[in-house]
């Protein structure tokens, strides 16, 4: 048993690592092979129900790709030395993020091999088009903004591109939160809050990821990290977890204002089933006030606390996302006010979604994507934050 | 002045003659392929008045003229193709049924031509709101926007297509408008076959049309009006 070196074991663990990134990505690829054969039939999507589980899972990868840069931008924008030696994980992490949720997006469309007109044809008042820009800009101009940063002799420009990227993310996130804003008919959507509150729940998802990672970079290198570091990333965290929650209180509250929401609201928080179960249960109470209770209890806050609160956020994420997306679609549009309305369309009716494995599978293999892009990288170039002797900002 | 290189000057014009006849195609297939002016000019828009009073509860000749005339399987699985579909409404105050029949509304500001991120969805100048099939990537965020629940995403591999109404697997669509017969001169399929003239079909903008007239003269709605969509499919009666 001994007769090996630790160092032996840890490689083929890093091997195996690899290995079932790259089956859940095949996997994934293989699902869309048979999407694409047969038909979106095949999924549990619908007409009722157009944008399913992969657009969860890409549009949290896509909100939290923008959201980790800020641990890069308190590091180039507001100078803060503590942030500055994390930049590079984080810019990784975006960019293995935005790869992820992009081939979802992408692999999804009902005509995938018609990518290149996508890219040639351009309707300028669509905001998705706008996104095309915005994501692959990002995914340049971060692919730059490290360059600089690893790059020596580049160094000098790292500010400017630090600069670029922070304003850039702002923007993307809230073209984002634009492709539902702009909805002029769905009762879930059509807001101008929601491009703010996909920045806020960007701040906490993203951050809350690179928590996740930067444990597990700790922990797999054999080292530490400073308690006083820990402290601030964690307070951070906190206040970003609270800041995402007022924006979705508000977005509700202002809904049940309204009294042509209300019942949209009553569904989606009460009388829905699954959807208000995941929205009180899984968001409120699993990505928020328990990781709030470990992040702000006396005696608790430790690493691993901060590792578990930042698993949690991440899972109450993907239950916002699902009773946002999902939600807000099976509920019937209002195209007759005042009368009940039925149909072999589904009018009126609570349509039902049921997410079939080939999407799920989909999802998954984005991560993947996402996964291998981030552990191949932190093998074979040097991600891990390089803290000089801890210094007040 | 014989220092004058005829040579060079003859290979500029045999360069620029080459040229010319390399580029004259293109540029005359280029003309060919978008020479064809626009469908309409301006002056028509094209729409319907559909008298809820006269259409039938249970009644769908008008569902299968449109399943028949453009090739839909016709079937109501939510994941089947319905461009047009008969609501059943009642008012929930008084309990006041009506029956009608709904499809793209062919709006003059349609959200789904806003959201389209290839320009796949397109309106003609005669009003009529339509999906081009060689640029629809599937995208769905068309269907996402449309108030009115009309367009449909082709969910399963397409069999005995109309050669008029070409369809795909991947894409979305929805009501032409029957576009193809317009263009013939003829009615669209629903209003042909509705047996109780529930649906009059016509020029919104020719004074002397009979659905201007009767616009005119009788209490017609648009559906979803706050949205100021402006439709060119209006009700009466509801």
């Amino acid at each position: 048993m001994s007769a090996h070196p630790p160092m032996y074991f840890k490689n083929r663990l890093y091997y195996l690592l690899i290995a079932a990134g790259g089956l859940v990505a095949l996997a994934g690829l293989y699902a869309v092979h048979l999407m694409e054969d047969h038909g979106h039939v095949i999924t549990g999507m619908n007409n009722q129900v157009v944008w399913g589980i992969p657009h969860v899972f890409a549009i949290f990868m896509i909100v939290a790709a923008s959201g980790v840069l800020n641990v890069a931008s308190i590091g180039s924008v507001f100078g803060k030395t503590l942030y500055k030696a994390r930049a590079p994980l984080a810019s990784l992490l975006s960019i293995a993020m935005l790869a992820g949720g992009l081939s979802v997006l992408m692999l999804d469309l009902g005509r995938p091999d018609r990518v290149i007109v996508a890219a040639t044809n351009t309707n300028l008042t669509s905001v998705f088009a706008w996104n095309v820009v915005l994501y692959s800009g990002m995914f340049a101009l971060v692919a730059v903004y490290l360059w600089t940063m690893m790059e020596r002799r580049m160094n000098r420009w790292t500010k400017p591109a630090g600069f670029a990227v922070f304003a850039w993310r702002f923007i993307l996130t809230t073209g984002t939160g634009l492709i539902f804003a702009f909805l002029t008919a769905r009762q879930a959507y059509g807001s101008a809050l929601l491009p703010p509150m996909f920045i806020v729940l960007s701040f906490a998802w993203g951050l809350a990821v690179f928590h996740l990672v930067q444990t597990i970079l700790y922990a797999w290198n054999e080292k530490i990290l400073d308690p006083a570091i820990m402290q601030r990333k964690k307070n951070l965290l906190g206040v970003f977890i609270v800041g995402s929650l007022y924006m979705v209180v508000i977005y509700h509250l202002t809904n049940l204002y309204f009294a042509q929401q209300i019942g949209f609201q009553r569904f989606i928080l009460r009388d829905g089933g699954v959807y208000p179960q995941l929205f009180w249960w899984g968001y409120v109470v699993l990505g928020n006030i328990l990781p709030l209770v470990l992040i702000y209890w006396p005696g608790l806050g430790r690493t691993r606390c901060i590792f578990s609160a930042s698993l949690l956020v991440v899972l109450g994420a993907f239950a916002l996302l699902y009773v946002f997306i999902i939600g807000g679609q099976v509920y019937p549009l209002d195209i007759f006010p005042g009368y009940e309305a039925s149909s072999s369309f589904g009018d009126g009716q609570i349509a039902s979604y049921t997410p079939s494995p080939h999407e799920i599978l989909l999802g998954f293999g984005g991560l993947a994507i996402a996964f291998i892009t981030t552990t191949v990288s932190v093998r074979v170039l040097n991600f891990m934050p390089q803290d000089k002797h801890y210094i007040t900002d | 002045m014989s220092g004058i290189d005829l040579r060079r000057r003859n290979f500029f014009k045999t360069s620029m003659g080459a040229a010319a006849v390399a580029i004259a195609p293109g540029i005359l297939l280029f003309d060919a392929a978008h020479g064809k002016p626009p469908a309409g000019d301006g002056k028509v828009r094209w729409g319907m008045l559909i008298d809820t009073t006269q259409c039938r509860e249970g009644c769908s000749d008008c569902v299968t003229a449109c399943n028949k005339e453009n090739g839909l399987p016709g079937g109501t699985s939510a994941t089947a193709v319905q461009w047009i579909r008969k609501v059943e409404i009642k008012e929930v105050s008084t309990g006041r049924k009506m029956s009608l029949p709904m499809m793209c509304q062919h709006c003059e500001k349609p959200p789904c031509v806003d959201v389209c991120p290839t320009g796949a969805s397109f309106k003609r100048h005669d009003g009529i709101v339509l999906v081009d099939r060689h640029l629809c990537i599937g995208c769905r965020y068309c269907m996402m926007a449309c108030p009115y629940k009309a367009r449909s995403f082709v969910h399963e591999p397409v069999t005995d297509q109309n050669p008029d109404v070409p369809r795909g697997k991947g894409t979305v669509e929805s009501c032409t408008l029957c576009v193809h017969r317009i263009d013939n001169g003829q009615q669209p399929a629903c209003a042909e076959s509705c047996t109780n003239k529930a649906i009059l079909f016509g020029d919104l903008n020719d004074p002397d049309s009979d659905i201007f007239r009767k616009i005119r003269s009788v209490a017609s709605v648009q559906l979803r009006a706050d949205l100021r969509l402006n439709t060119g499919i209006r009700y009466q009666g509801l």
